[in-house]
């Protein structure tokens, strides 16, 4: 008869010491990713620092946004992607709340077995294929039809094209926040002789706003970051004047940025050309960092209340 | 004050009008008109879709069924009628290569490594805010940091402006994206199967190999698919990457493994450049070249959906 020893217990030395590197490989990952916004904000600060330290301050706040004429008016820039942003909320609240509502409290599960994947094809479709959609579709069809006389690239096209990429944004979260209100709700509403109507919008939407607000911060922070709609569709390329029609091309903080980095290889004019992409970059940063925390906190409410 | 009457309201009080009442009007007409401003909402965003996906099929399928092989194998021109798009494919392809041996391993590590090993502690709660900034930080910012640590601090490996840089900043972009739906499917692994898996006396890492990996596979792979479209989507980070404009010299073959630290492009940038050409004659090659990505991003999408769809419908089987 044996008897069994604290070692027999203890476990192959081996086995424990291959589980220990493996923990340590799964910890370095997910620390990467924390290293990964250490090196953002790091190569954000290094290039911003030699802007914010060497520019002339009179010229960020000028006519215009040209920087490689040594203009670096960022309220022209900022401006502009309020345009686009107003536009394209205007555009996608309506139209992405409207879907949520249907697919979460109206369509059969059959029917929304179908949409559903209609709509995540829409989500799919890359940003450069809604801006070429904006430049050859919307710009001729919509925005001159209704303006006529309206240049075939404006920031009102541009702004409808986000508008496109943002309705299945603010669906998505909306439907999952609508879909997470416990059925007791809708059956206790029911129960008291309210309607349908009545039940979703007096009880489920109430009930899931805190997730409805998620989306639409969410939304223009996804507005604000979107590049190649506005760079393909609204037009100015290199530098734009202080503009806040609608209907004139127009500039901003993204398409700014990718018109420096896209003519990079023949940069001329004034130094701190290639210095004011990062101080730009560094401003659209500190502002979707901002609004992407207050929907973070906004999520957490509706998670945790059901 | 007196107390109103029962006789004076309820004079008239028969079956019939209690039934009345009770049965209210047939028709809820703000119901109804409620119902079809949703399902207007809903057709718009779908006629959107087709819309989109029409005109840029009528466009450009003209160009694709004329001249398939010199679209296909052609490289960028200023003459629409010979430009093709294959260093666009090629960026695209390595790209893709790029994600898939990076960004998945790296994402998918991060997400067992939060999901099963992490304590509950102030680091932990701190990695995952970190993770949850990251995925909404603009794609241009990517492309700042790719930029800046990549093509600058690192040119020296990575070859600069290469598609070595480029794949490598969309690895990083997809991240994530990444872990956040690795994690979610793990979460989604009934703790039962662990536990049983504990009885028996498997260490923590073999019941992540053998018991909860291949449990969450499909949901991992739908997560790591999207992510992989999305990164073949992406323009804007590769743009400050340096994806070339313009004209391409080069066109080494898709296995070239020596030219990855030349200089690059890729199929949304060849996208972007000849749609700043629609007016010259590069209309129908833009949308012919969006038929390709899209129909590489929508094929890699629509398997990740059905694949969902069809697990989702097995696990609810049983």
């Amino acid at each position: 008869m044996s008897t069994i020893t604290l070692a027999d217990l203890r476990g192959n030395p081996r086995r424990l010491r291959k589980e220990a590197a493996i923990r340590w490989i799964l910890f370095g990952a997910a620390a990467f990713s924390v290293v990964v916004s250490g090196l953002i904000v790091l190569s954000l600060v290094r290039e911003t620092w030699t802007f914010v330290s060497q520019v002339e301050w009179s010229t960020v706040w000028s006519d215009g946004w040209f920087p490689r004429r040594g203009l670096y008016d960022i309220k022209t820039l900022i401006v502009g992607s309020l345009i686009v942003t107003v536009i394209a909320m205007g555009v996608a609240v309506p139209t992405g709340l409207g879907t949520a509502i249907y697919l979460s409290e109206y369509a059969k599960p059959r029917t929304r077995r179908i949409l559903k994947p209609a709509l995540e094809t829409l989500a799919a479709v890359p940003s450069v294929v809604i801006g070429f959609f904006a430049l050859t579709f919307i710009a001729p069809e919509v925005v001159q039809r209704m303006f006529s006389g309206a240049p075939q690239q404006t920031l009102l096209a541009a702004g409808i094209g986000v508008g496109i990429l943002l309705i299945p944004v603010i669906a998505s979260v909306t439907e999952d926040a609508m879909r997470a209100v416990p059925s007791s709700l809708r059956e206790a509403s029911y129960g008291i002789g309210a309607k349908k109507v009545t039940t979703v919008v007096r009880v489920v939407f109430p009930a899931a706003l805190s997730g409805v607000v998620a989306s639409l911060i969410i939304a223009v922070s996804r507005a604000l970051g979107e590049t190649m709609v506005v760079f393909i569709a609204a037009g100015k390329s290199g530098g734009s004047l202080f503009e806040t029609n609608p209907l004139e091309p127009g500039l901003t903080m993204t398409a700014g940025m990718a018109s420096i980095a896209a003519g990079t290889d023949n940069v001329v004019g004034a130094a701190l050309t290639f210095q004011s992409l990062f101080f730009v970059g560094m401003v659209l940063f500190v502002i979707t960092l901002a609004l992407n925390l207050l929907a973070g906190r906004f999520v957490r409410r509706f998670r945790q209340r059901y | 004050m007196a107390l109103s009457t029962p006789a004076r309201t309820a004079t008239t009080i028969t079956p019939e009008v209690v039934r009345a009442r009770l049965q209210g009007r047939r028709v809820d007409v703000g119901g109804r008109i409620f119902r079809g401003a949703l399902l207007c909402a809903l057709l718009f965003s779908l006629g959107i879709l087709a819309i989109l996906i029409f005109n840029i099929a009528s466009d450009g399928i003209g160009v694709l069924t004329s001249r398939t092989s010199t679209f296909v194998n052609g490289t960028l021109r200023s003459l629409p009628s010979q430009a093709g798009v294959a260093q666009g494919l090629r960026g695209t392809f390595w790209i893709g290569v790029f994600v898939v041996l990076f960004g998945f391993p790296l994402g998918i590590a991060a997400a067992i490594y939060l999901e099963e090993y992490a304590p509950s502690s102030r680091f932990t709660r701190f990695v995952d805010i970190n993770i949850r900034n990251l995925a909404g930080v603009p794609s241009i910012v990517y492309g700042i940091l790719g930029f800046a640590i990549l093509v600058d601090t690192l040119g020296g490996v990575t070859g600069g402006r290469s598609v070595v840089s480029g794949g490598l900043t969309l690895a990083v972009l997809v991240l994530p994206i990444v872990i956040i739906t690795s994690a979610e499917a793990i979460r989604a692994v009934p703790s039962g199967l662990r536990e049983a898996a504990y009885g028996v006396g498997a260490t923590r890492w073999e019941v992540v190999r053998h018991h909860v990996l291949p449990y969450a596979a499909p949901g991992i792979l739908t997560g790591t698919v999207l992510s992989l479209a999305r990164a073949l989507g992406e323009a804007a980070p590769l743009i400050l990457i340096g994806a070339v404009t313009d004209r391409l010299g080069s066109n080494p073959s898709v296995i070239d493994v020596g030219s990855l630290t030349d200089r690059f492009t890729a199929m949304p940038n060849v996208i972007t450049t000849w749609a700043g050409q629609a007016q010259s004659g590069f209309r129908a090659n833009t949308a012919a070249a969006i038929i390709v990505l899209m129909l590489i991003v929508l094929v890699a999408n629509t398997a990740a959906i059905l694949l969902r769809n069809h697990y989702e419908s097995k696990r609810l089987g049983h």
